[in-house]
């Protein structure tokens, strides 16, 4: 556990398009802010395109309709892939940290680092051809690649729990299970939570990737601007998902802050 | 429960059950020497054991086998006469108050919560547990107004231990383990957590087991104090008194150390000796009747108490003299012992106290009377002849022994293999035991001390 995914900044996933924000991660303040510079490069983004003459090709792909429904496609497959991630990211990160099982960690963490080590694009083009074009393949490609975050994140917050807290917890009777869920879950929380933002940020920019292989969403304007020669579709697709990447990044330090346990 | 094996000092009520490890053997490995090897240990209901001996000796592994948190690899625990060796083992540690090294609270939980768990899983309502838990936290010396919604970061190393001994005694358990309770803390801490844990011993009277390595803490808290060697295997196993003034062999004599003779007087406590009336009045008196009753009763100071009648102050009849009106606000720095105090311990606030006395207080800060120099000495002097009745509690690492359990009395005796035959009926559980023919130890590893020793 080198590299903890707690202060890794997870927007890097999509540097591509990085608005090169410095936040302060730390305070209640950065957090009310995040969300009001969010909303002012999407309006500085509007503003800057409807000022514009757009070509007819920008103005069918630009319309606000069609943009939102982009969005909408892109959040689905971020959405989807995200539920199967923590599916099965947290009951194994569990299983792995059980005494019993702890022989199986070396191998099944070795697996999941290469489904990350993976070019993503790889990834996605080889289920594409397994499992035929469209969401599903992208979203399987997607799980592959983010359940490492999630999982390594559980199992780190798992591991750092004082073992000690354990041995108190059934010196005073309580099974097993009532350890894990009472004692060892709680305390794991942020470092879990953690790892699902990073997952998210993850996810939200490779399926920008989707497009390649017919699932939709906000890669389409990326491509079509590269491949078209359309700055001003290429940029929007570029902002809007770096915005959204920002955003989900929002909402996941706002949920931690929330849910982590009074008293730590 | 054999009440000739325990020496009840208070009047409090023996809340405690008997435990008995019957020929207990723990391997962690099968090819590694044994941590623990053939123990057979009787732990009388209301009393005190310390275990004491060198790092890796077994203490912790015996104490966590009594709770089954490490299950034996041969031998039964007997537990107020029921086998509990098979049973569930979370019902089993329900039942057990359970105290770790720094408390062991859980972090994300309030002082409330951590206290309530055990009742919690025992099934009791919200109204019973908020109560049971103020009733803890004034037990270990806490305010639960401003104590029971703080979370555990909030709270120092001391009152974070308090805490976790309140929860180990939440579900009212007979029987409390504690492993190195006190080693976490700084050491004027852990004095008067010490004395506190024989303020509510008293009260209490469970049967308590506590791993410790100190000396020190095994002669002051304990009734019977346990020296142990590698795999458990027992020095020694007796009274503090006896331990300190007549060490089995070389090894207990080491594992003492020098300064014996001071260390008796670590033995004896304040509620042991003579304890001398005073002068008490409210704050509502004036001080010329605090002065009139002082003189009518020959003392030079009277004492002033609350309403609890825990002590405010102790003024002296020229201070009172001076006054318009007595003390309503707690001196700081009033000389107090507890009624557990060792001598050592009250001598040391006699010493730095103008008074040359102090005052005893019993169970949550009550007044009791004083204690001078001259008393403590006395004691010191009578004790030194007190008579030792009653027996002590079982030990032997002998494979071979047997115990026997009186089914009147449940009194326990050990009967090595020279004796088999001569005995009552046999102590049989049904556990197979394994005959050793490469028993190693004779009968020379068994360390029943040939007499016994009461706590005077
Ligand atoms: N889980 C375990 N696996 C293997 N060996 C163990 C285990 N726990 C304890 N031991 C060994 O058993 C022996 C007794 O350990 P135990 O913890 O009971 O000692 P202790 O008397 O409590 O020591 P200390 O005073 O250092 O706490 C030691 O030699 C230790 O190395
Ligand atoms: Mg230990």
């Amino acid at each position: 556990m080198s590299q903890l995914d707690t202060e890794k900044t997870p927007t890097e996933a999509a540097s591509k398009t990085d608005t090169g924000l410095e936040v302060d991660r730390g305070g209640r303040a950065s957090l009310l802010l995040y969300p009001v510079i969010l909303l002012a490069i999407l309006g500085a983004l509007f503003a800057w395109l409807y000022t514009r003459d757009l070509s007819d090709t920008e103005m069918v792909t630009l319309t606000p309709g069609e943009l939102w429904s982009m969005t909408l496609e892109h959040l689905y497959l971020t959405a989807i892939a995200t539920v199967v991630v923590l599916v099965i990211a947290i009951p194994l990160g569990i299983l792995l940290t059980r005494p019993p099982m702890r022989r199986f960690t070396t191998p099944v963490t070795a697996l999941v680092n290469f489904g990350q080590a993976a070019p993503a694009v790889g990834l996605i083009v080889v289920f594409a051809f397994w499992m035929g074009f469209g969401p599903t393949a992208a979203i399987v490609a997607l799980v592959v690649y983010a359940v490492l975050p999630v999982l390594r994140n559980t199992m780190a917050g798992l591991d750092a729990v004082d073992q000690s807290l354990v041995e108190a917890g059934r010196g005073m009777g309580m099974s097993a299970a009532a350890v894990l869920w009472r004692v060892e879950l709680p305390l794991a929380v942020p470092l879990i939570l953690a790892g699902v933002r990073t997952a998210l940020v993850l996810v939200v920019g490779t399926a920008t990737l989707g497009t390649f292989i017919n699932a939709g969403g906000l890669g389409l304007l990326i491509t079509s601007g590269v491949n078209l020669s359309l700055p001003r579709v290429l940029i929007t697709g570029s902002v809007l998902v770096a915005v959204l990447a920002l955003a989900v990044d929002w909402l996941g330090r706002v949920v931690e802050h929330i849910a982590r346990p009074r008293g730590l | 429960m054999s009440e000739s094996t325990t020496a009840p000092t208070e009047p409090g009520r023996i809340t405690g059950v008997p435990i008995l490890l019957d020929g207990v053997t723990k391997r962690y490995g099968s090819k590694s020497a044994p941590a623990v090897d053939h123990l057979t240990l009787e732990i009388p209901a209301g009393s005190t054991v310390m275990f004491v001996g060198p790092s890796g000796c077994g203490k912790t592994t015996t104490m966590k086998m009594i709770n089954r948190l490490i299950e034996p690899t041969e031998g039964s625990i007997v537990i107020d006469g029921e086998d509990v060796t098979t049973m569930n083992g979370d019902d089993l540690r329900r039942r057990m108050g359970y105290v770790i090294q720094a408390g062991g609270l859980f972090p994300h939980m309030t002082v409330a919560a951590n206290i309530g768990l055990v009742p919690k899983m025992l099934g009791w309502d919200k109204q019973r547990i908020a109560e049971r838990v103020d009733e803890l936290l004034e037990l270990v010396s806490l305010d639960p107004d401003s104590y029971r919604d703080r979370y555990p970061k909030q709270l120092s190393g001391g009152q974070q231990q308090r805490v976790g001994v309140a929860r180990a005694l939440a579900a009212d358990p007979p029987v409390l383990l504690m492993d190195e309770p006190f080693g976490a803390v700084d050491p004027i801490t852990r004095q008067r957590l010490q004395d506190e844990m024989i303020s509510i011993q008293n009260e209490l009277r469970k049967t308590i087991v506590i791993v410790t390595h100190d000396i020190d803490e095994a002669v002051k808290l304990g009734d019977w104090v346990v020296v142990f060697d590698e795999g458990a295997r027992i020095q020694q196993y007796d009274s503090p008194e006896r331990i300190l003034a007549e060490p089995a062999n070389d090894f207990v004599s080491d594992f003492v150390g020098s300064g014996a003779g001071l260390k008796a007087l670590g033995l004896t406590r304040v509620n042991e000796m003579p304890i001398l009336d005073a002068v008490v009045v409210t704050p509502e008196d004036s001080p010329t009747t605090a002065v009139q009753k002082a003189e009518a009763a020959g003392h030079g100071h009277v004492v002033v108490l609350d309403r609890a009648r825990r002590p405010i102050a102790w003024p002296s009849v020229a201070q009172l003299r001076r006054a318009t009106a007595l003390p309503t606000r707690y001196e700081p720095d009033l000389p107090i012992v507890g009624m557990g105090a060792t001598l050592e311990d009250a001598l040391d606030t006699m010493l730095v106290s103008r008074a040359g006395a102090a005052l005893v207080v019993g169970p949550r800060g009550r007044f009791e009377g004083v204690v001078d120099i001259d008393t403590v000495m006395q004691s010191l002097r009578d004790n030194r002849g007190a008579a030792d009745t009653g027996r002590s509690p079982v030990g032997t690492n002998d494979a071979e022994a047997r115990i026997e359990v009186a089914p009147d009395t449940g009194e326990i005796t050990l009967i090595t293999p020279d004796q088999v035959g001569t005995g009552r009926g046999r102590y049989d559980d049904g556990a197979a035991e394994p005959s050793r023919s490469d028993a190693d130890e004779g009968s020379d590893s068994t360390a029943l001390p040939q007499t016994s020793g009461e706590r005077p």
